[in-house]
């Protein structure tokens, strides 16, 4: 995994230390059959790389199941994860112990999808705002609700007004922006946002992305933001890094990954958005990738996306593809990577199609 | 309510009025002939009573359409846009109170009785939901779900029905069916039970298919998949459908007609060339430039409409976008009338998008990518308190401040 670490350029903070390092991160939960007695493993995330820079924003995107959501977690320490290390402002969060951790942790908050499942309905605003404060010990009553104000203007909410108000009297906006002024109100270097917009409506989206952004730029933050949305992505985000079933395919500059993306999956993802061209207001025919992403239990060898790819060999089934810094601090985990044009692949003599028992079914 | 009805265009359907599937037992049905509207809803409104309150959750939406038709309903939640659709298949609770006319085929559907309604549900008119796994029987083999649906249908024995059902679910493109039969909804993935979903919706052979947030809760490559099967069925049976949906973009990429849905009305309906190409209502044109779009650069702001949908019980008086409109004025307190402006072309508003009073640059301005510098500008410019009168252009790139309620 040197390549990450040779990146020369891509994000505007490359030459400083990173703010997160995570290495080999693999995270793994057993699963029951029937009766409790089979065993199995979901191999949730499997030997994933990456280093977010001080104020720099790393987007994460994937289909459900490729481990996005349980790579935040390995990150926070909830649970741990595995094996691997996560290098945090220069200590290993894995090795460390409760208070420590709890210290460590006050510097990076996350944002879940769910605005009302976060926010304890019997509290109030204020209350709710002020409990990090509380949690660490910070200040006085006189100062904490001094801060509280404070946040609440941050994030675009009256104190005065929303203050003694309930999560169930705000809209599902208003709400998030609460469970935003949580997670800033301990100053973090770092905001892990899962999801953190998808659930609400696209002109109250467009507010609390916005929100984001102010934030970024005025406290110098580091997001880790995952979404399955790669236009949602690509708009908030330096870098990207796509993922699927527990491993990283691709990791690079927003933009470039969007010109020019060199994993397939990528390509196929790119390829699924229905979207509207802005100049002429005319919208694309999205193409549909075949298939469905394989269990996580079971994943296929070599190349895990091999079963649905349309370039894929038999080197992709035998040799399992490892990162490889194409483009500058772009990388790919791709033996036939976009770069390649189609008529120079090697010749298939069989078609993959293993994965669907009938070539002319596309699939589930 | 002025809407003017006489003006609705009969014309522009591309069916065939061919029985399409000569091979499955009962066939289907002929549509209605061709150019005649199969669905006319006018002046519908839906009514809830919670808590002494009374909320407005559809408040006189109307439009029509032709067979065969893909037609996409969109809007933010609380829009309007379920409810109205349940009250056409007759799935909303006894308490609701709804006006208005929903005619199908020439069939006046309010105030059926239960069992005419179940007739035209499952039988004209199918939905499918947005959550397969729980529209399924958990603890039935989805083969005979689908069975069951077919034998509520038609007049099928158990081997016909058999029959009819593995052939649906390869109507749905489902892999191997014959196995699927004798699974269960959770041996299914997400994309499959939506097929299952869709399947069941068919054995009815109906004529208009509702799909109510069918792909949202799937993947975007699973999106797409079951998207060109709606296409594909369509097109093979010669059935209209409505896909309600909140995705600008997912209606643009499929729907030939879409209506926009603000506070239970209708504020925009037009062929989607024309909707997207030549945007009327600045309620549509804040949608469109509120979609985070490829094309943008990294760390570009939005351009934001400020406040929230209205409070559905304490509507404002005329036009309900117009607390959030950069374009509203005092006429704005009038209720705009929904009237086709130009040819297949309505809308309803004042002061549409392209006129005189027109505060916001165009759309194509609107989606063009914010430079980091020139956002970082709007950024240092903005006012923590946001002055009430102070009307924030939608298309101006500005962290939104002010929330009205």
């Amino acid at each position: 995994m040197t390549a990450v670490e040779e990146r020369s350029q891509g994000s505007p903070a490359a030459s400083r230390a990173p703010l997160l390092r995570a290495r080999n991160l693999v995270q793994e939960f057993p699963v029951r059959g029937a009766g409790g007695v089979k065993g199995g493993v979901v191999h949730a995330v499997s030997n994933v790389s990456f280093d977010v820079y001080p104020g720099e924003t790393l987007g994460v995107v994937g289909e459900t199941g490729s481990g996005k959501s349980t790579l935040a977690r390995s990150v926070i320490q909830a649970p741990p994860p595995k094996s691997g290390e996560v290098e945090f402002q220069g200590s290993d969060l894995v090795k460390l112990r409760r208070g420590a951790l709890k210290q460590a942790r006050r510097q990076m908050q996350m944002v879940y999808q769910d605005p009302f499942g976060s926010l304890n309905p019997r509290w109030r605003i204020a209350e709710l705002v002020e409990e990090p404060l509380i949690g660490y010990g910070e200040g006085n009553a006189t100062t904490r609700k001094k801060r509280v104000d404070e946040l609440l203007d941050l994030v675009g909410l009256d104190p005065s007004q929303y203050g003694k108000r309930r999560p169930h009297e705000i809209s599902g906006g208003q709400c998030q922006r609460v469970a935003i002024a949580r997670a800033i109100a301990l100053d973090p270097a770092l905001v892990i946002c899962d999801e953190a917009v998808s659930s609400l409506d696209v002109l109250i989206q467009a507010q609390v992305l916005n929100l984001f952004e102010k934030l970024r730029r005025e406290l110098n933050l580091s997001y880790l933001f995952i979404a399955h949305d790669l236009a949602l992505v690509k708009q908030v985000s330096d870098r990207v890094a796509v993922m699927y079933l527990g491993q990283l395919a691709e990791i690079g500059p927003a933009e470039g990954m969007y010109r020019q993306p060199l994993h397939p999956y990528t390509a196929a993802l790119l390829d699924s958005i229905p979207r509207i061209d802005p100049a002429t207001g005319r919208a694309n025919k999205p193409v549909a990738l075949p298939g469905e992403p394989p269990s996580p239990v079971d994943p296929p060898s070599g190349c895990r996306f091999r079963t649905r790819c349309p370039r894929a060999q038999q080197t992709c089934a035998d040799v399992e593809p490892q990162l490889v810094e194409l483009l500058p601090g772009h990388q790919v985990a791709c033996h036939f990577p976009l770069t390649i044009p189609e008529n120079e692949l090697p010749p298939r003599p069989a078609p993959a199609s293993q994965a669907a028992p009938d070539p002319a079914i596309a699939g589930g | 309510m002025s809407t003017d009805w006489t003006s609705y265009p009969t014309g522009g359907s591309s069916v065939t009025s061919d029985v399409i599937d000569s091979s499955s037992p009962g066939g289907y049905r002929r549509p209605a002939a061709p150019g005649e509207p199969l669905l006319i809803v006018e002046d519908l409104r839906v009514q809830f009573t919670r808590g002494g309150r009374r909320i407005n959750a559809v408040n006189g939406l109307s439009y029509e359409m032709v067979p065969g038709k893909m037609m996409a309903i969109i809007g933010e939640s609380g829009s309007g846009k379920s409810v109205s659709t349940r009250a056409l298949m007759g799935l909303l609770p006894p308490t609701a109170t709804i006006s208005g006319s929903i005619r199908f085929d020439g069939r006046e559907l309010l105030g059926l009785d239960e069992a005419e309604l179940r007739k035209v549900r499952g039988g004209d008119i199918a939905m499918v939901f947005q959550d397969p796994a729980r529209s399924l029987n958990p603890t039935m083999k989805i083969g005979s779900q689908i069975t069951e649906a077919v034998r509520a249908q038609s007049d099928l024995d158990k081997k016909g029905a058999h029959a009819r059902a593995v052939e649906l679910l390869r109507l749905v493109r489902l892999p191997a069916p014959e196995r699927r039969f004798h699974e269960y909804p959770h041996q299914l993935s997400g994309g499959m039970r939506q097929r299952v979903m869709i399947a069941i919706a068919l054995a009815g052979e109906p004529r208009l298919l509702i799909a109510d947030e069918a792909t949202t809760a799937l993947d975007v490559t699973t999106q797409a998949q079951i998207m060109e099967l709606l296409v594909e069925l369509r097109e093979r049976l010669g059935m209209a459908v409505i896909m309600i949906s909140h995705d600008l973009g997912l209606a643009a990429s499929y729907a030939e007609d879409v209506v926009v849905m603000y506070a239970g009305r209708a504020v925009e309906h037009a062929p989607v060339g024309t909707l997207f190409s030549n945007v009327r209502m600045p309620y549509t044109r804040a949608l469109l430039g509120a979609i985070p779009a490829l094309e943008r650069e990294p760390h570009s702001l939005l351009p934001v409409t400020p406040g929230q949908p209205p409070d559905l019980s304490a509507l404002p008086k005329g036009c309900p976008f117009r607390p959030r409109c950069s374009n509203a004025t005092d006429k704005c307190v009038e209720h705009p009338p929904f009237l086709e402006h130009e040819p297949q072309h309505w809308w309803a508003c004042w002061h549409p998008a392209g006129t005189e009073l027109d505060t916001a640059p165009e759309v194509t301005a609107a989606m063009a990518p914010a430079t980091a510098a020139e956002a970082a500008h709007h950024l240092e410019q903005e006012h923590p308190d946001h002055p009430a009168d102070q009307r924030p252009a939608v298309n101006q790139p500005a962290v939104n401040q002010g929330v009205t309620r």
